[in-house]
């Protein structure tokens, strides 16, 4: 606090932002620093003066690349649940080609519904919680809402949190890839709904990367919806 | 969402409470322990090149959909009798070990008669759905011709296709029981065989061309009056131009042993056809080369070579033949023969009531091949002329020279007989009725026939002889002769009671004379004796007329002088 200024410790008293201050944070290092009184202009950038690295009152074009990115996603969702994800031959049988439900449901008619379920959340349920969820927030900050800034605040949360899981499947088909290769007896083999699937955990994340949550505030006006 | 006209990420038209630039110093108060952000030239991408990463995505998945839907081919429905090996989303469809689909579904038929399986074809397979395209369930299979299919032993079934010529395109496709032997692709031609029965043939069964394995026996039917068997041959491709329109098959199945008038005879085309059967094809040597028959041209299948070779004459005459005697033992198909020479052969036996003389008559109809005889001209040699007046004049000038026809026998084993044809100039005289269809020949008593005739004669002549009066004779004599050797006997005990004792004193007094007689010439006895005496005596007196006649030799004065004194 003794570091901060006066006209800080104002702002937060009084509700300002830090956007409202005329201050940035930078992104990588985290130092405050106040806007550049001159002009700047579209060849320039405002860099952080500790580390270099450029600095935003918030993510440029946010909105527009997490919807791009979750367009993308979107797209790239049909094919990652309709084709099939691995290839599986063996000796015994001719050539199986498994999608992700065809996989679940398998393991769930053998039996084996705990993984039927793990699966079935990491690879169906939560991608496209994310993407429900990114589209949401999305939707939300479009559209100027206020409507409930901690639930949504938490809605963002949880996708951050959840996102790395998604890539469940993705590491099963590869560790199976690269294990069984025994030619002749088990070959198992990435098919095309793989590299889709794939895509579509790395297109969330980088939705919900270059989605910034500090949107979700901008349009909170009241103390009191603000407050906890 | 871009319909929103202020969207909050265009920064330039940001409402108030989002700056780029910094609010006025004086609004709030730039604290100086807040180090100023610097300006730098920075290379900014454009805001709009995010907008490629969701066109990329929509390209790629709008690709792979596509690809997904466009590889996606025809759907087709085929029928099998049962889903043995079948297993729906597992089960593929391959031509030549090519997957070209696989089985998405298996349901059963309404009326539960068979299976019916759907299955989706990938793209570019339209071409392969014609109407004689083939479905059939690829299992390990274990025949005469070989082991197929092992492979599905480990990997399970699945639906080859064999996929046909036809112009029509059909999705809806009744399964094949088994692989079909010869594949549409197989360059070659078909062809089909009619025969009486099928023998050892089997699908599969190899066609043999001079030996060489050049097709096989694809499937077979029963004609559809039942009265013969269609056999569908697939011949391959360099050999099938030796299928001419000319050309003979005839089964070459095992071992064919045929006992004729010709005797045993016993043929085999090669071991491997004698286990699963085999047909021989080959053109008669004789004909000249016909063009190469026609896809699915008829043949006619023969039972063996002969059989086949035999129907080379295309000239047949028709003759009746009249026999009166029995026609046991002459089958059609016996042999015709002109003095040693096959013309022919018998073609039916049939029977005639002649109403006149009321009588059955079985005339024998004879096909004779009169090119056969041509064939035996020798070159150079005098010849009729070909002409059908002159054949009629040859016939009725050999006719009156005595030409007959006669049942012999071929076999004495068999007891078959074949129709001679030879010069009988004793025979009654006949002329050829050429009114009638076809034209009688007549007939002479076959050898046999005469055989058994003068049999019949001594036969009767034995019945002729009165055996059983014979007999009575016999016995009377044979009584008689008892009774005279009874008097015989009866003689004889009347010589042996009343001979015997005479002869035997007769015989006493012989002895006694005999004896007497020895007595007197005994060498002791008197008589003998006194011989002896005087023989001496005799002996004596012509010793000393002996000395006397020496002396008067000598001395013939003493005849006169008498005897002179010996001087010392």
């Amino acid at each position: 606090m003794k570091k901060y200024s006066a006209a800080a410790v104002v702002a937060a008293r009084d509700g300002l932002t830090a956007a409202q201050s005329g201050l940035l944070s930078c992104h990588a290092c985290g130092l405050l620093s106040a806007a550049p009184k001159q002009n700047v202009d579209a060849r320039q950038a405002v860099c952080c003066p500790r580390c270099g690295s450029t600095l935003h009152a918030r993510k440029p074009d946010s909105i527009k690349r997490t919807w791009a990115f979750l367009m993308a996603a979107y797209i790239l969702y049909i094919p990652a649940n309709m084709l099939p994800i691995m290839v599986t031959s063996e000796l015994f049988s001719l050539p199986q080609s498994d999608t992700i439900m065809s996989g679940i449901v398998y393991l769930w008619l053998n039996g084996n519904w705990p993984l039927a379920l793990l699966v079935f959340f990491a690879s169906i349920v939560i991608p496209l919680l994310k993407l429900v969820a990114l589209t949401v927030l999305a939707i939300s900050v479009q559209r100027k809402s206020n409507w409930q800034p901690h639930q949504r605040a938490a809605l963002y949360r949880f996708v951050d949190l959840v996102g790395r899981w998604s890539m469940l499947d993705i590491y099963v088909a590869t560790l199976l890839v690269a294990l069984v290769q025994f030619k002749s007896f088990a070959l198992v083999q990435i098919g095309p709904g793989a590299v889709a699937f794939g895509a579509v955990v790395v297109l969330t994340l980088l939705a919900a990367n270059s989605f910034d949550p500090r949107y979700i505030w901008d349009f909170v006006k009241n103390d009191k919806q603000r407050a906890r | 969402m871009t319909d929103n006209s202020k969207p909050p990420e265009d920064q330039d038209s940001a409402p108030a409470p989002l700056p780029e630039t910094p609010p006025a110093p004086s609004a709030t108060p730039t604290p100086s322990a807040i180090p100023e952000a610097v300006v730098a030239s920075r290379w900014h991408t454009a805001p709009w090149l995010v907008w490629i990463i969701p066109v990329i995505a929509a390209v790629v998945g709008g690709w792979i959909l596509i690809h997904t839907i466009t590889s996606r081919g025809p759907t087709i429905n085929i029928t099998f009798k049962s889903a043995e090996g079948l297993e729906a989303g597992k089960t593929k469809i391959k031509y030549k070990d090519v997957d070209i689909g696989d089985v998405k579904a298996i349901a059963l038929s309404k009326d539960r008669s068979h299976v019916i399986v759907t299955a989706q074809l990938a793209k570019g397979t339209e071409g392969f759905l014609r109407d004689d395209t083939h479905f059939w369930v690829v299992k390990p299979r274990i025949g005469a011709g070989g082991i197929s299919g092992l492979s599905t032993l480990l990997s399970g079934s699945y639906i080859g296709v064999d996929i046909g010529k036809s112009e029509e395109d059909r999705d809806e496709f009744v399964g094949l029981d088994n692989a079909p032997q010869i594949t549409g692709d197989l360059p070659g031609r078909r062809f089909v065989l009619h025969a009486a029965r099928l023998g050892s043939l089997d699908v599969g069964s190899t066609i043999y061309f001079r030996q060489i394995e050049v097709g096989q026996v694809v499937s077979y039917e029963l004609d559809k009056d039942g009265k013969g068997v269609g056999i569908h041959i697939f011949i391959n491709a360099p050999y099938d131009q030796y299928v001419t329109n000319n050309t003979r098959f005839w089964n070459a199945s095992g071992v064919e042993v045929s006992l004729d008038a010709s005797g045993v005879k016993v043929q085999t085309e090669s071991l491997a056809s004698m286990i699963v059967g085999g047909i021989t094809f080959q053109a008669p040597p004789d004909l000249p080369v016909a063009p190469a028959a026609n896809e699915n041209a008829p043949f006619t299948l023969y039972g063996d070579r002969d059989a086949a070779m035999k129907h080379a004459d295309t000239e047949v005459r028709k003759m009746l033949l009249y026999f009166n005697e029995t026609v046991r033992g002459l089958t059609p198909g016996a042999p015709v023969d002109f003095r040693g020479i096959v013309i022919g052969e018998v073609a039916s036996i049939g029977l005639e009531y002649d109403k006149q003389n009321k009588i059955f008559n079985f005339p024998v109809e004879v096909n004779i091949y009169p090119e056969r005889l041509r064939a035996h001209y020798r070159a150079g040699a005098d010849r009729p002329d070909h002409s059908e007046a002159a054949d009629r004049e040859v016939l009725d000038q050999l006719v009156a020279h005595g030409l007959r026809a006669q049942l012999k026998s071929g076999s004495l084993i068999t007891g078959s007989l074949y129709v001679a044809l030879d010069f009988f100039p004793e025979a009654p005289t006949s002329k050829i009725d050429w009114n009638k269809k076809p034209i009688v020949l007549a007939t002479v008593p076959g050898t046999l026939e005469e055989l058994q005739t003068t049999l019949l004669h001594i036969s009767r002549k034995i019945d002729n002889i009165p055996i059983n009066d014979m007999a009575a004779d016999l016995q009377k004599a044979i009584k008689s002769l008892n009774s005279t050797l009874e008097t015989t006997d009866q003689l004889m005990k009347r010589v042996n009671g009343e001979l015997a004792p005479e002869a035997k004193e007769t015989l006493v007094q012989a002895r006694k004379t005999m004896e007497a007689g020895e007595e007197l010439l005994k060498s002791d006895a008197p008589l003998q004796q006194d011989l002896r005496a005087s023989l001496r005596d005799i002996g004596r007196a012509a010793d000393s007329l002996r000395g006397l006649t020496d002396y008067l030799e000598r001395h013939p004065e003493s005849l006169i002088r008498g005897k002179t004194e010996e001087k010392p």
